[in-house]
């Protein structure tokens, strides 16, 4: 299987998006706001169609877009403006019904919309690739380095905001790392499964973990095998990875539900 | 005593709803350990949340001389899914007093030691809150608030719904924190309980301040701050 070089750019992909996915979706789920990847995925839709109107290279597009969608969900929670679900509603559908407008003025309803609704990860190309790893390396940089910060808002807003430190722009910085995550993602499993890839691990893991820091690292090693076992499994059952890899991570929530049970 | 803060007739309302407080004048100086006391409603939280920075007044003028603050919210718990055990909460404490960036310093990790050990909590440090009592819980949040040293330390109704136990050690550290480290410490709740033998000034408030002195001048009616009467 690793003689194919589309094997080998797929794992490559797969291993940065699978560590992450979760990494970030990790101060989501804790915000309580899981939906908001998938809000972001339609934006990135919109994005998508807008790269064909302009014929931009498409992950530019769909990051610069999702990047905006996300820092407008953050914008309008923050300033009590709508209230999360509602302000996710309004830039969840405005993304999805101006991916279809966009497309539609490019001519390019016609195209294989299909490789970014639901992934395409074996038609990474090595460009492609260093893309993904280097912004993705990145933004887990950023992570390791601020996760003090990020945690201490996670845990307590309020709290945070007495205490002088910077709430609103590490809020910002949250929605865009989850923006930058979804762009590189969107070739994995697709625009319409990434948000399982940054929820599904995480609410295994805090069945597993015995702290904050230590259900983040399970959370980040689940991600990977996801995607490692569902490109896989993908690979010799003639399957679509994307939905593979999201069902084997959907897995082990229930894993993760009995062992804490039999834990207890 | 140099002032830690002034409130200069403040007034406040949520939206576009009637005033929560009217025309708020007061003023606590450093190291005074101040009661706040009123009927629900009566705006002891709104007072709490405009001395914090968490609101802004509608009119009027609030001052805050200390730079480090210390919160402990009305019933506080967090709303988070994962698993968060004592040190880590703490350590959530200290982070605006340590560098923003990387891991914590030795001389931080000794600090949210100290807060830890401050509530009675050393043995149950690496525990998570879940599996913890309500009064324990409590006690890792005055942890929390400890852990940044602040010079104002305002707690809403801190005992709220713990065991006696759990009130005992709370005023017993308040106490010391008050006298000996000289916090600036206000204290908001319906029920002074084990802390009312050492409160030297109480403040009811009904919209506006309606008693400021000792609990001694009290007047009688008032004696249950809880059913404050114009």
């Amino acid at each position: 299987m690793l003689d194919l070089e589309f094997m080998r750019l797929a794992f490559g992909a797969g291993i940065v998006v699978g560590l992450l996915a979760p990494a970030v979706g990790f101060f989501l789920v804790q915000r309580r706001l899981s939906l908001v990847g998938d809000g972001i995925g339609h934006v990135a839709f919109a994005g998508v169609a807008l790269g064909y109107l302009l014929d931009f290279p498409l992950v530019l597009t769909a990051l610069v877009v999702s990047v905006l969608g996300a820092l407008s969900i953050e914008f309008l929670r923050a300033r009590r403006k709508t209230a999360g679900d509602q302000a996710l509603a309004l830039v969840f559908y405005t993304g999805i019904a101006g991916g279809v407008v966009l497309v539609s003025a490019a001519g390019a309803l016609n195209v294989n919309l299909f490789q970014f609704l639901f992934g395409s990860i074996l038609t990474v190309t090595r460009t492609d690739l260093a893309v993904i790893a280097g912004l993705g390396v990145g933004a887990l940089a950023v992570i390791g380095v601020l996760y003090r910060p990020l945690v201490a808002v996670v845990v307590d807003e309020e709290g945070a905001r007495v205490v002088g430190l910077p709430v609103a722009p590490l809020n910002a910085l949250t929605a865009a790392l989850a923006a930058v995550t979804i762009a590189l993602a969107m070739r994995v499993v697709g625009i319409l499964l990434i948000a399982a890839l940054m929820v599904l691990p995480v609410i295994a893991a805090a069945r597993i973990g015995w702290s904050m820091r230590s259900t983040m690292l399970i959370a980040m090693g689940i991600g990977l095998a996801s995607v490692l076992t569902g490109i896989t499994t993908a690979y010799y059952a003639d399957l679509p990875p994307g939905g593979t890899t999201v069902l084997v991570a959907a897995a082990t929530v229930l894993v993760g539900e009995v062992l804490s049970v039999v834990r207890r | 005593m140099p002032l830690a803060l002034r409130l200069e007739h403040v007034s406040f309302g949520y939206g576009h709803g009637p005033p929560v407080l009217r025309n708020v004048d007061l003023g606590v100086e450093r190291g005074e350990f101040v009661a706040i006391a009123g009927p629900n409603g009566g705006g002891k939280t709104t007072l709490l949340r405009l001395v914090l920075g968490l609101e802004q007044p509608t009119s009027g003028r609030v001052h805050v001389a200390v730079q480090r603050r210390g919160y402990l919210p009305q019933r506080a718990q967090t709303a988070i899914d994962a698993p968060l055990t004592v040190r880590e909460l703490v350590g959530a404490g200290r982070v605006a007093r340590s560098r923003l960036f990387g891991p914590l310093s030795g001389s931080d990790r000794e600090a949210v030691r100290g807060a830890i050990e401050r509530v009675g909590l050393r043995a149950q440090a690496d525990r998570t809150l879940s599996t913890m009592s309500g009064g324990q819980q409590q006690r890792a949040f005055i942890a929390k608030a400890l852990a940044g040293d602040p010079e104002l330390l305002a707690l809403d109704e801190p005992t709220t719904g713990v065991d006696v136990e759990a009130q005992e050690a709370v005023a017993v550290l308040l106490q010391h924190l008050g006298r000996e480290l000289g916090m600036t410490i206000l204290y908001v709740s319906h029920e002074f309980g084990s802390v009312e033998h050492f409160v030297e000034r109480i403040v009811l408030v009904r919209e506006e301040i309606v008693f400021d002195g000792s609990p001694e001048a009290l007047p009688g009616i008032w004696h249950d701050p809880s059913h404050v009467h114009a």
